[in-house]
């Protein structure tokens, strides 16, 4: 199955490693991924925005980039609502953007709707908790909720519920800068619910919203706020890492960060699977830290 | 010299509802962030309805409650696609059951109208419903000059008259109060005794309004619906003040804007349903009142000698034991009409289907860290003030409104009536950038940004230039990290970002981009 990845300008600069993961778990599960070079940006600031000749310039752009694929999978719920939801909005009667939104999937959903991989069949473990924000943009996408379902196939994986989950953390692109009043708020209130779940690991498929969360955790942890000056602070991680690394993909993550380098950690690395992974993601150029390849798994094609 | 500052502490001489245009949110939403108590209030009611909600729709609908929504939306996209038409029908009808029905352009017009009523009345004092187009129309100050005293009798606009505040929500107006300030306020102005129970404090309005019902001479009330085909008037509440001010009264006056048509009874049962269940979770509100014209003066004698002696006598309506002997409806338009002409799909008429449910208000987390409706500035507040004050009111005058959203999507999935408001946001922000309304560094950062964006070498630049610049002005990260989680902390942001550093910490890139691992990852697997 041939899969192009749409990676996003966020997660390609800021969370590249979401990117690497679910490049990771779609070729594990068979597909061939490929990486079209001269993608950028789907337009989503500018659309919102309201400048919308430069947003169909760039969805355009899009479209032509996005032709041959079959399927186009990205790891950001937002940036997938941007193509399926606005697109053909923005491009009114423009069969090329229907038929682009219809090629168009999140990650989690692709796993969900078109892969539907037995994760427990295919050995995933991942013992550690973990709290998850849904991100306002799976509201676009429809009512399921495919990252829970998902992870709840992993075993050893605890899911604890995070109250106010539906509430928007407050990102909304340059509203968080031109507001921050009202989107701090937002932020801090997100934050402190996923810091009183207690979770060592926290799920996010948004790159924005990760930024807005985890810029808001570490600042109410450096200033003293309910959980203590310099509190540990979940790492944040999406479910194509935690996949990647429930199936050996990658090397499982740390766990709470740090607020400040000069402070260690004080949690048990307990959210690590395996004892014998390296605690942290190597040097991608270094290929003897690479984990083993895994045998081929690939479904019988239809 | 220099005009002293005003003191602080001081209370606002504008109104809350009604401040100097353009209206900017800032201010506002600078003092309801440091109130924590007003945001507690604000939170707790709001999630509280809005979790009621759900759960009431679900309870009744199950997994159909989207059918029954759209079916609502259709409903009233009907209406008002052929608004001139059921206007046209309501009229007649209602003309028919004895009502008087008028039209009214803007808000100066509707209260000439309702002033002039009156006058003809020789009304003294009057018993008002809660209505958010009286607010619109800033009826009561308007009847107040006029030497007409007017009483709010829907619990929480009293103690708001009371205290000289504004509503702060379309259902519950009273949401940013608490009950101290209900029991400060009728020790203050009805000399009652102290007391936070609210149980007490209902009974102490209640004893007061009473005795004020029967003195009445003129009642005014808003209305839910308009129903075309029997020309009636449709008012639903919760604790049957507005049944005293329509029956008490010898005139009633019902001010309604022009979109609150629906075209016949059938209609009423899909709308009451959603409408309930979205204000306040309730498969109906308590008192559910449809009115049909004015008090029937009932039979009418007929001289015998004129009518054939076979034949019975003619039918004539009962006679009713209350209800107002003059009722009047005014239509309001105030800049209705101007959204009702943008019939596109996604045009402003869909924001007119709006039945102020107040459900988009209690799901939004804006509304809530705002501190309730008045950082809105406008009579409708919320999610769905944000489009329409801008629509009736002018982008020019309100430009914060459609840009203070984070664009969730909470409110688009609870109105009942599928408006879909983030996109009508998004409409009104084309509109300002079409027009030349957005600033002007925004407009440049804008074009810049998707200029680059269209070059891959110049994104890639671009990229390459903001992690270094971003990584160099960081703290260094924390030390155990590869180089695609390397990221390291801003707190400090030079403007224009400097509003995330505000409230947050904002992380660099890693030392890596994902396009980074790609290219080394291809070339290690070309090699032999």
């Amino acid at each position: 199955m041939n899969v192009a990845l749409f990676i996003t300008c966020l997660t390609d600069n800021f969370y590249p490693r979401a990117g690497i993961a679910a490049v990771k778990v779609l070729e594990r599960l068979g597909c061939t991924v490929s990486f079209p070079q001269a993608q950028t940006c789907c337009g989503q600031p500018m659309y919102n925005n309201g400048f919308h000749p430069e947003a169909r310039a760039l969805a355009r752009r899009m479209i032509r980039i996005f032709a041959g694929a079959p399927y186009v999978v990205t790891p950001s719920a937002s940036c997938a609502a941007m193509l399926r939801e606005s697109y053909p909005h923005l491009l009114l009667g423009d069969p090329s953007a229907a038929a682009l939104a219809a090629r168009t999937y999140e990650f989690a959903e692709f796993l969900a709707r078109v892969l539907k991989p037995d994760l427990r069949a295919l050995g995933a473990s991942w013992p550690g908790q973990v709290t998850y924000h849904p991100s306002c943009h799976h509201r676009a996408l429809g009512p399921d909720d495919h990252a829970q379902a998902l992870m709840r196939q992993i075993d050893g994986l605890t899911l604890i519920p995070l109250d106010k989950a539906e509430q928007c953390c407050g990102f909304g692109g340059l509203f968080a800068v031109k507001y921050p009043d009202i989107s701090g708020a937002m932020a801090r209130d997100k934050a402190a619910c996923i810091l009183a779940t207690g979770a060592p690991t926290a799920v996010c498929n948004d790159a924005g919203c990760t930024m807005n969360i985890a810029g808001a955790c570490r600042r109410i942890g450096s200033s003293g706020g309910d959980q203590g000056r310099n509190a540990p602070l979940p790492r944040f991680t999406t479910l194509a890492e935690i996949i990647a690394e429930s199936l050996g993909l990658l090397p499982s993550g740390t766990g709470f960060q740090p607020v400040s380098s000069s402070s260690p950690s004080s949690l048990p690395q307990g959210a690590t699977a395996g004892g014998s992974a390296p605690a942290v993601l190597p040097p991608f150029a270094s290929t003897s830290s690479s984990p083993p390849p895994l045998p081929s798994t690939r479904p019988p094609q239809s | 010299m220099a005009p002293p500052t005003p003191e602080p502490a001081a209370p606002s001489p504008e109104h809350p509802l009604d401040p100097p245009l353009p209206y900017t949110i800032a201010a506002r939403a600078r003092r309801a962030a440091a109130d924590l108590q007003l945001q507690q209030f604000v939170n707790t009611a709001t999630r509280n309805k809005d979790r009621a909600r759900a759960a009431a729709f679900m309870a009744a609908f199950g997994p159909r409650l989207d059918e029954v929504r759209s079916l609502a939306a259709r409903i009233r996209q009907h209406t008002l696609d052929h608004l001139d038409a059921y206007l046209e029908q309501f009229v007649e009808n209602a003309t028919k059951t004895g009502a008087v029905v008028h039209f009214a352009r803007d808000a100066a017009q509707a209260n000439a109208i309702a002033l002039a009523i009156a006058r003809d009345a020789g009304a003294k004092l009057c018993i008002k419903a809660k209505s958010m187009v009286t607010e619109e129309i800033r009826l009561l100050p308007a009847l107040e000059a006029a030497g007409v005293t007017t009483v709010e009798t829907d619990l929480g606009e009293f103690i708001l008259q009371l205290d000289g505040d504004a509503p702060s929500h379309i259902v519950t107006p009273m949401i940013h109060k608490d009950r101290t300030a209900v029991a400060r306020a009728f020790v203050r102005e009805l000399g009652a005794p102290y007391t936070e129970d609210p149980a007490h404090l209902t009974l102490i309005a209640r004893a007061h309004l009473r005795s004020l019902y029967r003195k009445a001479d003129l009642g005014i009330t808003g209305g839910n619906f308009l129903i075309a085909s029997t020309g009636s008037l449709v008012v639903c509440t919760n604790e049957g003040n507005a049944d005293f001010c329509m029956s008490g009264p010898r005139t009633h006056i019902a001010i309604v804007g022009i979109e609150k048509l629906i075209p016949a009874p059938e209609h009423l049962g899909v709308l009451l349903k959603v409408l309930a269940r979205s204000s306040t979770a309730q498969p109906l509100t308590v008192y559910t009142t449809i009115i049909t014209g004015p008090r029937s003066t009932g039979f009418q004698p007929v001289p015998s000698s004129s009518l054939p002696s076979s034949q019975p006598p003619p039918h004539t309506p009962d006679q009713d034991q209350d209800g107002p002997a003059h009722l009047h409806i005014i239509l309001l338009d105030n800049g209705r009409t101007k959204l009702l002409a943008d019939g596109a799909d996604g045009g402003a008429r869909e924001i007119l289907r709006c039945i102020r449910c107040g459900a988009c208000l209690n799901a939004c987390p804006v509304y809530r860290k705002v501190g309730g409706g008045h950082a809105y500035g406008a009579v409708y507040s919320g999610p769905i003030g944000a489009i329409l004050t801008p629509s009736l009111k002018g982008l020019r005058n309100y430009p914060d409104l459609p840009h203070a959203s984070s664009l969730c999507g909470g409110c688009s999935e609870a109105c009942p009536v599928r408006i879909d408001i983030p996109r009508h946001l998004v409409r009104l922000r084309r509109e300002m950038a079409a027009s030349g309304l957005t600033g002007v560094r925004r407009r440049i950062a804008m074009r810049l940004w998707a200029a680059i964006l269209q070059r891959p070498a110049f994104y890639r630049l671009a990229a390459a230039a903001q992690r270094s610049l971003l990584r160099a002005a960081a703290e260094p990260g924390v030390p155990p990290a590869g180089p695609c989680t390397d990221h390291r902390w801003l707190t400090d942001l030079p403007a224009p970002l400097d509003g995330w550093t505000a409230a947050r910490d904002f992380p660099t890139p890693p030392s890596s981009s994902f396009r980074d691992w790609w290219r080394t990852r291809r070339f290690e697997e070309e090699r032999p």
